[in-house]
């Protein structure tokens, strides 16, 4: 498994639409492997003749493969004037009970396709297959997060519509995706109630990567113990310009607030 | 735990330039990790080697050098160093850091040894 590069042996992340069989997908055409790169061969060179040892200097980013199908993946929502959403959270934070909820309100509006992405099942494809808009589910089976391969083959099985909203849910984890660029406009990342107010601090990196942060099951404040002010606080200090939204998907407290700034996102492209 | 994708990745690239070379095998492999690149050289080290079985980095040297990080505040200039991606200038105080050194993740060199 590579989820790296998905090139690997047995690259084992499945793309399927809800109700289609677990078969394996496993579609290479036309993703180019920019294993080789250019350098000076005379540099660098420590010649131990006795056993024939060659010193080769690299200096290559070890999430450039990464990061140049993130930037393809960039340049094709850029032509298609796609506002494209990496949605990432622990599991359970309510990423698909919110997508739930705002889908339906963007009717009429702007389309809405969506990538689901976990380790096994389409049970959240199904939920938004439910509301009748185009979603694919990656299974990343033993992987932790999603990465620009992943994305750049479900975009084609998907093939999303121009001037849409693209949701992409990742993988419940608030440590792997954080170092994987997909080639989204921003990462929103969800936290609950019901999760610790230092969450913020305990996950810099997802949180310092992070452009809008929902704080979910407000609802839930009066039965636990956890201040949302020092949570926004914490969040801050990790990044300092991040959006910020309380809401509550349950009882669509403060979801307007929310669906407003999408539509200004929607209609500033 | 995502060092394992990327020790795939790292066997990948390495693999593929030694091919390149000629190599016959990869002796040793070196990379540079800064603290904040969300990388634990531990965890590498620890896959690396299951990572490349069955490659020509299969039984290769893993050399990481780690790099300190620096920020530098939006509000004096001060420049210090950090270890964590949320700091306080030490000079006035500001929350308004940038990382400018840290994040870094580089596969170095590799050390080959010539093919038959």
């Amino acid at each position: 498994m590579c989820d790296t590069c998905g090139c690997g042996s047995d690259a084992d992340a499945v793309i399927r639409r809800p109700g289609q069989g677990s078969g394996h997908h496993h579609d290479h055409d036309g993703h180019d492997h920019h294993h080789g790169h250019d350098h000076d061969r005379g540099h660098d060179h420590d010649h131990h003749h006795e056993r024939r040892e060659r010193k080769i200097g690299m200096e290559q980013d070890v999430l450039q493969q990464n990061n140049l199908l993130a930037e393809r993946n960039r340049g094709y929502f850029e032509a298609k004037n796609i506002v494209a959403l990496n949605f990432l959270s622990s599991p359970g934070s309510g990423k698909t009970s919110l997508l739930e909820k705002t889908i339906p309100q963007c009717k009429g509006k702007f389309s809405v396709a969506v990538i689901e992405g976990d380790q096994q099942t389409t049970n959240d494809a199904d939920r938004i297959h439910a509301l009748g808009v185009p979603v694919v589910q990656v299974n990343t089976g033993t992987g932790c997060h999603l990465d620009a391969l992943m994305i750049n083959r479900a975009l084609k099985e998907l093939a999303p519509e121009a001037n849409s909203l693209l949701c992409i849910e990742n993988v419940g984890n608030l440590v792997c995706p954080a170092l994987f660029d997909l080639g989204e406009a921003m990462k929103v990342v969800v936290i609950s109630v019901t999760e610790g107010d230092d969450k913020p601090l305990k996950y810099p990196y997802m949180f310092h990567e992070a452009d809008v942060c929902i704080l979910n099951k407000i609802d839930l404040l009066p039965y636990v113990e956890f201040d949302a002010a020092v949570c926004r606080e914490n969040a801050m200090r990790v990044s300092h310009d991040i959006e910020w939204f309380d809401l509550s998907v349950r009882t669509g407290e403060g979801l307007d607030a929310w669906l407003a700034w999408l539509e200004r996102k929607m209609a500033k492209r | 735990m995502h060092e394992m994708s990327i020790a795939l990745s790292i066997v990948d690239a390495v693999d593929a330039q030694a091919r390149v070379e000629g190599a016959g095998r990869i002796s040793r492999v070196e990379l540079v990790i800064g603290r904040l690149a969300g990388i634990e050289p531990e965890s590498l080290r620890f896959c690396f080697p299951a990572a490349a079985t069955g490659t020509l980095a299969e039984g290769a040297e893993l050399d990481i050098e780690e790099i300190a990080a620096v920020a530098v505040c939006g509000a004096c200039g001060f420049r210090f160093s950090v270890t964590f991606p949320v700091a306080e200038c030490p000079e006035c105080r500001s929350l308004r850091i940038s990382v400018v050194s840290g994040e870094e993740f580089v596969i170095r060199s590799i050390t080959i040894e010539e093919g038959d």
